[in-house]
C-alpha cells in the first residue's frame, strides 16, 4: 500500500514531528508499505494529487497538522488519514474549547481563565486579574491555549510574575489561560480505537517540571510505565474514556492528566502524541505487548476502516 | 545487489533511494543507554531553543541568527584554480595524513594573518586545529578538570558555552560595558576566588568586536588584563576570530602582543577571513601548555585537514588574501549601518543595543520582561530569527537581550528582518503595558540617553558584581528618540 507520511510543517514543533515522522516511515517500510515522506509546506495539496497515496499517515504536531487543517484537506482529497478528524483536532488543540467540552460533560479539570491579546487591549481584562489570581490561587499556571511541548508554559508563584508570564504565552498564541495548579502526579493515558493502553507517569527532575527540554531528552524525566496507579486506576480510565467520547476522537490520543489528592484533573488532549524515541504513547503500546511496528500498522488499519476502505 | 547505505542525501536525490535505517529504539533501549551515559552528559544540555533555531533553517525566514560570514564573495574560479592546482602538483600529499602541529606552510600563513594586527608568534608556539572551536576545546580539555573556575565575559561566545560545559567547569562570567570586560569586576572577583582558595585555569575574553555583544576591549583595560595575568599568574584565553574585520575606528593591539605570549593563549581562525567551511584554526600556547595541547589533539584527530591546509597555503601564496578582507570590511560595514538605521526606525524606545566597530554582531537588549527565547517562536511565526541572550550565558541570565548578525544577510534583509522583530517587540511591550496598566517608559526617563556617537561609555555605568542582572551592562545603548 502507497502511504503518505505528513511530517515537519512550519509549526514549532517542527523537529519533534520529522522526528515521529521518521520512526513512523520506518515502520511502515518494514510493514511492507510503499512510504512517500512529504515535509508538508505550500506544495501539500500538489503533492498528494500526484503522489496519488492510499493513505496518509498524519505525523505533525501542533499548528496546521494538529487543529484540524491537515485533516480538512485529506478529507476533501479523499485519502483516508490516521488520527482523529476534523472535529476532535478542533477541539483538542484548543486547551480552552477541550476544557469547556469536559467541564460540560463533568470531567474533571482544574478551574481555569482564558483571554485572547484583545481583551487585555480593548477590554481592559487586566482589571479582572486580581479576582481571577484570588480564585484560583498561586502558584498559577499559565499557558498558551494551543501548542504543546511544554512550550511557553510558565509557573507564577506571585502576582508580580503574572504578567512576564502572560507575555510569554502570548508568544506562542493569541489565546492563553490561567489555570489552578493541582500537586500531584503527572501521568499520560493514550488510547487506541478508544481503548486505554497502560498509563505513563511522567517524574521530571524537580528542576525540570515543564521543562520542553526534559521531555526530548533520554535520562532528564523519568518514565514509569505501566503506572502503578492502585485504587486510582478505575478513576483514571474512566476520565480518559469520557474524555475521549467527549471531544469526538477515534484513531488514538493522548490525555495528559494529574492524578492529585481527589482523583485526576484533565490537563489537555494531544489529538497526535508524539511518536518519537521518547514519547509516550509508543511507551504504552509496547507495555501493552504492541511493538511500534504494530502500533503504526494499527494506527493505518483504523485509519482505513474509517475510511470505508478495505484494510491491507 | 546489496542496499547503497548511508548514501549522502541532497534536496535534489532525497527520496529517490530511502538510507537503510536501524529498528526503533525502544523504552528499555533507552533506559539502557542512559545508565551509560558519562556523568559531563548531565550537563549538555540540547534545548528548546536548539529546537527553534533549526526551524530558522527554512528557506523563508530571514535569519539573522547565524554567525555566517558571506561566503558568496569569495570568486569560484580561483577556488577552482586553487583546488585543480593542489590535484595536478600534490595530489598524494594533500589527500595524506599530516604532521599533528600542522604544516609549516599554513604556520606561515598564520605568521601573515597575525603579523597584520602586529603580532609574530615562534611558529613552535603555534597548532593548526580544526577551526577555531576545536581550539577551545583543546585548550579546556587540557586545562580544566570537573569543578575548575574559569571565568569569561557576561555575555559570552555561546559556542564556548557548551565547551565548559561538557568538561564540567565552574564558569564565572565578568561584566562587560561599552569598552569590553569589566576590569574592576574581574579583579573582585578574582579576589573572591583567590579568598576561597580557588584559582581560576584561565579567563576566556573575545576582545575585539565580541562575539556576541559586539564591544571592544578599550586599550587601557588590555593594558591592564596583561598586568593582572602576570601579577596573579592566571592566563588569559584570547579569541581573535574578528580582529581584521574592523569598520572604524582605530587598531587595537591584541593582548598577545602586549604579553608576548607568556600568559596570553591566542586562538585565531580562518573562518570570517577566508571561510568557516574548511574548519582552520590555530592555538598559540607557550611550549609546557602546548606540549599536553599536541596530545590532545592526537587523540582527538590526528591532524587538521590536510586538504584545506594545502588549500589555504594555495591561496595565501597567491598575495591577494588582504584584498579579500578589505572588500569583506566594505560589505559589512555597510550591512552593519544598515542594521543600525534599521534599529533606529525600527525598534520601540525600550530597546537598546551597541554600536560595533567591527566583527558581526549587534547585541540589544529589550525591556526584562521579554522572554528572547519566547520572543524568538512570535517572531519564526513572521520569518525572522536571531539569537536569544539566554545562550550566551552559563547560568540562565540574558532572558531579555539577542544577539543580530549583520554579516550573513544581504541589506535588504536586514531592512525587513530588524521591521519584522521591531513589530514582534513593539507588540509585547504593548500589550505588557495593557496587562499592567504601565503605558511605556515614562519622557522623563528618556532624558538621560546617551549620545549616540561609538565609543562614548554610559554615563552612571557603574554596577557591581560580575553579573548584569539588571540588563544594563552592555553597551553603548542607544535609544530612539521618539
Amino acid at each position: 500500500m502507497k502511504v503518505a507520511v505528513l511530517k515537519g510543517g512550519r509549526s514549532l514543533e517542527r523537529q519533534v514531528s520529522l522526528r515521529s515522522g521518521a520512526r513512523v516511515e520506518d515502520a511502515l517500510a518494514f510493514l511492507g508499505h510503499e512510504v512517500i515522506p512529504i515535509d508538508v509546506g505550500a506544495d501539500l495539496v500538489s503533492t498528494l494529487r500526484a503522489s496519488r497515496p492510499d493513505a496518509a499517515f498524519v505525523a505533525l504536531h501542533g499548528r496546521g497538522g494538529e487543529d484540524g487543517t491537515v485533516q480538512e484537506l485529506l478529507e476533501i482529497l479523499a485519502v483516508p488519514y490516521t488520527g482523529p478528524g476534523v472535529r476532535a483536532c478542533v477541539r483538542s488543540i484548543d486547551k480552552v474549547a477541550a476544557k469547556h467540552e469536559l467541564r460540560a460533560v463533568d470531567v474533571p479539570t482544574p478551574d481555569w481563565a482564558a483571554f485572547n491579546s484583545v481583551a487585555f487591549r480593548e477590554l481592559g481584562a487586566a482589571d479582572a486579574l486580581e479576582e481571577i489570581e484570588a480564585g484560583l490561587g498561586f502558584p498559577l499556571v499559565i499557558k498558551p491555549a494551543a501548542g504543546g511541548s511544554s512550550l511557553g508554559v510558565r509557573f507564577a508563584a506571585t502576582a508580580d510574575e503574572v504578567p512576564e508570564a502572560l507575555v510569554a504565552a502570548f508568544s506562542y498564541d493569541d489565546r492563553v489561560l490561567l489555570e489552578r495548579h493541582v500537586a500531584g502526579r503527572e501521568l499520560a493515558v493514550s488510547l487506541l480505537n478508544g481503548i486505554t493502553l497502560p498509563a505513563v507517569e511522567a517524574r521530571p527532575r524537580e528542576e525540570d517540571r515543564f521543562s520542553y527540554e526534559a521531555r526530548y531528552e533520554i535520562g532528564r524525566t523519568e518514565y514509569l510505565c505501566p503506572a502503578d496507579l492502585g485504587a486510582a486506576e478505575g478513576p483514571v480510565i474512566d476520565a480518559a474514556l469520557r474524555t475521549w467520547d467527549a471531544l469526538g476522537f477515534d484513531g488514538f490520543g493522548r490525555v495528559d492528566m494529574i492524578l492529585g489528592e481527589d482523583g485526576p484533573q484533565v490537563l489537555e488532549v494531544n489529538a497526535i502524541p508524539g511518536l518519537t524515541d521518547t514519547s509516550l504513547l509508543p511507551m504504552a503500546a509496547e507495555a501493552a505487548g504492541m511493538t511500534f511496528e504494530d502500533l503504526c500498522g494499527r494506527i493505518l488499519e483504523l485509519a482505513l476502516e474509517r475510511a470505508g476502505a478495505p484494510a491491507g | 545487489m546489496a542496499e547503497p547505505r548511508d548514501q549522502p542525501t541532497s534536496p535534489a536525490d532525497a527520496g529517490t533511494s530511502a538510507p537503510h535505517r536501524r529498528a526503533h529504539t525502544r523504552a528499555r533501549d533507552l533506559e539502557r543507554y542512559a545508565g551509560l551515559f558519562a556523568e559531563r552528559t548531565r550537563m549538555m544540555r540540547s534545548s528548546a531553543m536548539r529546537d527553534l533555531m533549526e526551524i530558522t533553517a527554512r528557506p523563508e525566514v530571514i535569519s539573522l541568527a547565524g554567525g555566517l560570514p558571506d561566503t558568496s564573495t569569495f570568486p569560484p574560479e580561483s577556488f577552482a584554480a586553487q583546488m585543480t592546482k593542489i590535484a595536478q602538483e600534490s595530489s598524494a600529499e594533500a589527500l595524506q595524513y599530516g604532521p599533528t602541529e600542522g604544516f609549516d606552510r599554513t604556520k606561515e600563513c598564520i605568521r601573515e594573518v597575525m603579523g597584520a594586527e602586529g603580532m609574530d608568534p615562534d611558529p613552535e608556539d603555534v597548532i593548526v586545529t580544526t577551526g577555531g572551536q576545536q581550539a577551545i576545546d583543546l585548550i579546556v580539555k587540557t586545562l580544566v578538570d570537573p569543578g575548575d573556575p574559569v571565568i569569561c565575559e557576561a555575555p559570552t561566545y555561546p559556542g564556548a558555552v557548551p565547551v565548559f560545559c561538557s568538561y564540567q567547569a565552574d564558569t564565572f562570567q565578568v561584566a562587560t560595558d561599552a569598552e569590553g570586560m569589566r576590569i574592576d569586576v574581574l579583579e573582585a572577583l578574582l579576589d573572591r576566588l583567590a579568598a576561597a582558595g580557588r584559582r581560576p585555569k584561565f579567563i576566556y575574553t573575545v576582545p575585539s568586536f565580541q562575539n556576541p555583544a559586539g564591544v571592544t576591549l578599550s586599550p587601557e583595560r588590555r593594558r591592564r588584563l596583561v598586568e593582572i595575568a602576570h601579577e596573579r599568574e592566571v592566563l588569559v584565553v584570547e579569541d581573535n576570530p574578528y580582529g581584521l574585520l574592523r569598520y572604524e575606528g582605530e587598531p587595537t593591539e591584541p593582548l598577545y602582543k602586549l604579553d608576548g605570549g607568556d600568559y596570553v593563549l591566542y586562538l585565531g581562525t580562518f573562518s570570517k577571513i577566508l571561510s568557516p567551511g574548511i574548519r582552520l584554526g590555530w592555538l598559540c600556547a607557550p611550549p609546557p601548555v602546548m606540549e599536553k595541547v599536541v596530545l590532545g589533539k592526537q587523540a582527538s584527530d590526528l591532524c587538521t585537514s590536510t586538504l584545506t591546509q594545502y588549500f589555504v597555503a594555495e591561496y595565501f601564496s597567491e598575495g591577494r588574501w588582504r584584498d579579500y578582507i578589505d572588500d569583506l570590511v566594505e560589505i559589512y560595514r555597510a550591512r552593519r549601518d544598515v542594521m543600525l538605521d534599521a534599529l533606529d526606525r525600527h525598534f520601540p524606545v525600550e530597546a537598546s543595543w551597541t554600536r560595533p566597530e567591527g566583527g558581526l554582531f549587534v547585541w540589544a537588549t529589550l525591556p526584562d520582561y521579554i522572554d528572547t527565547t519566547d520572543l524568538l517562536a512570535r517572531a519564526l511565526r513572521d520569518d525572522v530569527a536571531f539569537v536569544p541572550g539566554a545562550a550566551a550565558y552559563v547560568d540562565g541570565r540574558g532572558g531579555s537581550s539577542m544577539r543580530l548578525n549583520f554579516s550573513g544577510s544581504d541589506e535588504e534583509e536586514i531592512r525587513e528582518g530588524i521591521r519584522r522583530i521591531g513589530r514582534v517587540i513593539s507588540e509585547q511591550v504593548e500589550l505588557f503595558g495593557a496587562i499592567t496598566g504601565e503605558h511605556s517608559i515614562p519622557p522623563a526617563s528618556r532624558a538621560t540617553d546617551v549620545p549616540s556617537t561609538s565609543s562614548a561609555p554610559r554615563p552612571g555605568a557603574d554596577g557591581s558584581g560580575e553579573g548584569p542582572a539588571d540588563g544594563s551592562s552592555v553597551l553603548p545603548f542607544r535609544r530612539r528618540e521618539r
